[in-house]
């Protein structure tokens, strides 16, 4: 097994509440106890859906604010705590972006980059985020996934160590996306710690080798993708094939006994009703006896599907499971 | 590409705390030297109105001559660029997350602070060489002693009027920072004995605590006669320390 990469951030029980107990709205606890271990070199994507409390958890690591009760440790700094010595080492793109809207991207990053010892080139960042169209023109101007680009440099350009993404591709067209998604693997590859929130599904199997889901303010499923989509957050991911799922078309009603007799777990996919041309769902094919048993079964009730596929269980899948309430 | 492995996990250093404070302060300078609406109301309305009241002066005694006017105009200027400018830019730094974002920077929460405070130094070194040179133009003649003076005074006013107008920015949206600190500013420049001199009796010497009174109070005092206002002087003193350590209270960062 590859040792892990040390961590950068962790936070430990940390609890997030707004209000007080003698107002009449009462306290409201955003955050009720989430665990959450970042390490260099990968990417760490947190999602969960809206209100789920992805930003909050954010905002605590970043020490943007005091937790009410928990610890958070950011290259072993407490960061709500902490100096010049550790915000130079971290980097962090606001989900609102944080951008001054009078100011040209030219004069902002100059600006930041003046605030470090040794920042990147700016030109360099420039060219790789392909920002030079945009660089003298006023930031109230420009487009949504121009001003994510401008957010991304700012968090960039001080060579940071660790850097908070807060969805980072939010508006970004596929080519822009595209960009974005070369560059935090690149990142990566540099022994950057990365900590993102995302909405999209896709750019967190795609870019995170480890995924904490949020709910109601605490994290309810972690592990690397392969994890979640295998239920074996536990196990070594190596080992495992992913859960996959098989669908079937069947060309006529399927009867209650019929459905009874079924070797596996069977469910109609998509919402569709049980009729001729459903779309049914298996799940649990692990083995090639598994997948004997199916066909039997097929063979026993003289069903010829007229379409099979095969799937691998996706983060959404997970997401869809762990969301629902 | 240079986004080079090898000086990637070593070189994330900050600058050194001058600098980063003198690169904001001179960051938010040239914002504001270049935003039309901010050198409105600090330098060309503060102009308008020490032209136009030398102006009236000359056809009616009611208006006070260009010795009492160019100090008013001084501490209207320093409200103007202290009070409702930083009042108004802190306030949607504040709705666009630009504080957030700068307080995660090597600048850190402090540093913005003093960055600020720095940008509103040059700027009332701008307004009062500006406003000096036109008033000189006009037949203004200071007390020389009381010169430096009139620069301690100004700085006490940037003190005092940059902290109420964080203390709005930070504790209500920037729409209605906008709105107060406009309104405010109008009121206190018009009736607040900034640049016309007050009525010292009966209800004028409650108006007299207003930090807007002291601080025009203070600064004729300097250049009429080149004399240190104590009591106006320590009502201004008595602002500045009242809204530092109420914005330190209220002041909300997002």
């Amino acid at each position: 097994m590859v040792p892990a990469s040390p961590a950068c951030l962790t936070l430990t029980q940390v609890r997030y509440a707004v209000g007080s107990a003698r107002s009449a709205r009462g306290v409201t606890e955003i955050l009720s106890g989430v665990d959450i271990t970042a390490r260099r070199g990968e990417v760490t994507a947190i999602i969960g859906p809206n209100g789920a409390g992805k930003t909050t958890t954010l905002a605590c690591a970043q020490g943007l604010i005091r937790p009410s009760a928990g610890t958070v440790r950011l290259l072993g700094e407490d960061p709500f705590r902490a100096g010049a010595q550790l915000r130079a080492r971290v980097g962090v793109m606001l989900q609102d972006g944080g951008l001054p809207q009078s100011v040209t991207p030219q004069a902002l990053l100059s600006h930041v980059a003046r605030l470090h010892q040794d920042p990147w080139p700016l030109t360099e960042l420039v060219r790789r985020l392909d920002m030079t169209p945009f660089m003298r023109t006023n930031i109230r101007r420009l487009s949504g996934g121009q001003k994510q680009r401008v957010a991304l440099a700012a968090a960039l350009i001080g060579r940071p160590e660790v850097v908070f993404l807060d969805e980072p591709s939010a508006g970004l067209d596929p080519q822009s996306r595209q960009l974005v998604y070369e560059l935090i693997e690149h990142l990566r590859d540099l022994g950057l710690g990365i900590i993102l929130t995302t909405h999209l599904l896709e750019e967190a199997q795609r870019l995170a080798d480890s995924v904490f889901i949020l709910k109601d303010g605490r994290v309810v499923r972690h592990g690397s993708v392969a994890e979640l989509t295998t239920g074996a957050e536990d196990s070594d991911p190596d080992q495992d094939q992913p859960s996959r799922r098989l669908l079937f078309i069947s060309p006529r009603i399927l009867s209650r006994e019929e459905l009874a007799d079924a070797p596996l777990s069977l469910e109609l996919d998509g919402g569709t009703f049980n009729k001729a041309g459903a779309r049914w769902a298996v799940s649990g094919i692990t083995s090639p006896e598994a997948l004997g048993q199916l066909t039997s079964w097929w063979q026993q009730i003289g069903l010829m599907p007229s379409e099979i596929s095969y799937e691998a269980r996706t983060l959404e899948d997970v997401f869809w499971e762990v969301s629902v309430p | 590409m240079t986004l080079d492995p090898t000086t990637t996990l070593s070189t994330s250093r900050p600058a050194p705390m001058a600098r980063r404070i003198l690169a904001h302060g001179f960051y938010e300078t040239r914002n504001v030297l270049r935003n039309g609406e901010q050198l409105l109301v600090s330098l060309i309305l503060p102009l308008l109105v020490l032209v136009g009241l030398q102006r009236m002066h000359t056809v009616t005694d009611v208006v006070p001559d260009i010795n009492v006017i160019v100090p008013g105009v001084l501490a209207l200027a320093v409200m103007a660029s202290a009070f409702t400018g930083q009042g108004i830019a802190t306030g949607f730094e504040r709705q666009y997350g630009v504080l957030a974002y700068l307080s995660t920077t090597p600048l850190g929460p402090t540093g913005l602070i003093l960055g600020k405070a720095v940008a509103v130094l040059c700027v009332a070194v701008v307004q009062t060489l500006v406003l000096g040179i036109a008033g000189l133009a006009l037949g203004w003649s200071p007390q020389p002693a009381g010169l430096a003076l009139l620069g301690v005074i100004v700085v006490l006013g940037c003190c005092a009027f940059t902290a109420l107008g964080l203390l709005i920015a930070g504790t209500v949206r920037a729409e209605a920072t906008l709105a107060a600190t406009n309104v405010l500013w109008v009121l206190m420049g018009a009736a607040g004995g900034s640049v016309l001199p007050l009525n010292h009796d009966g209800a004028g010497v409650l108006l007299l605590l207003l930090p807007s009174a002291s601080l025009g109070e203070a600064l004729r005092a300097a250049s009429l006669d080149g004399s240190f206002a104590v009591v106006p002087v320590l009502v201004l003193i008595i602002w500045a320390v009242a809204a530092v350590l109420a914005a330190r209270r209220w002041f909300s960062w997002r």
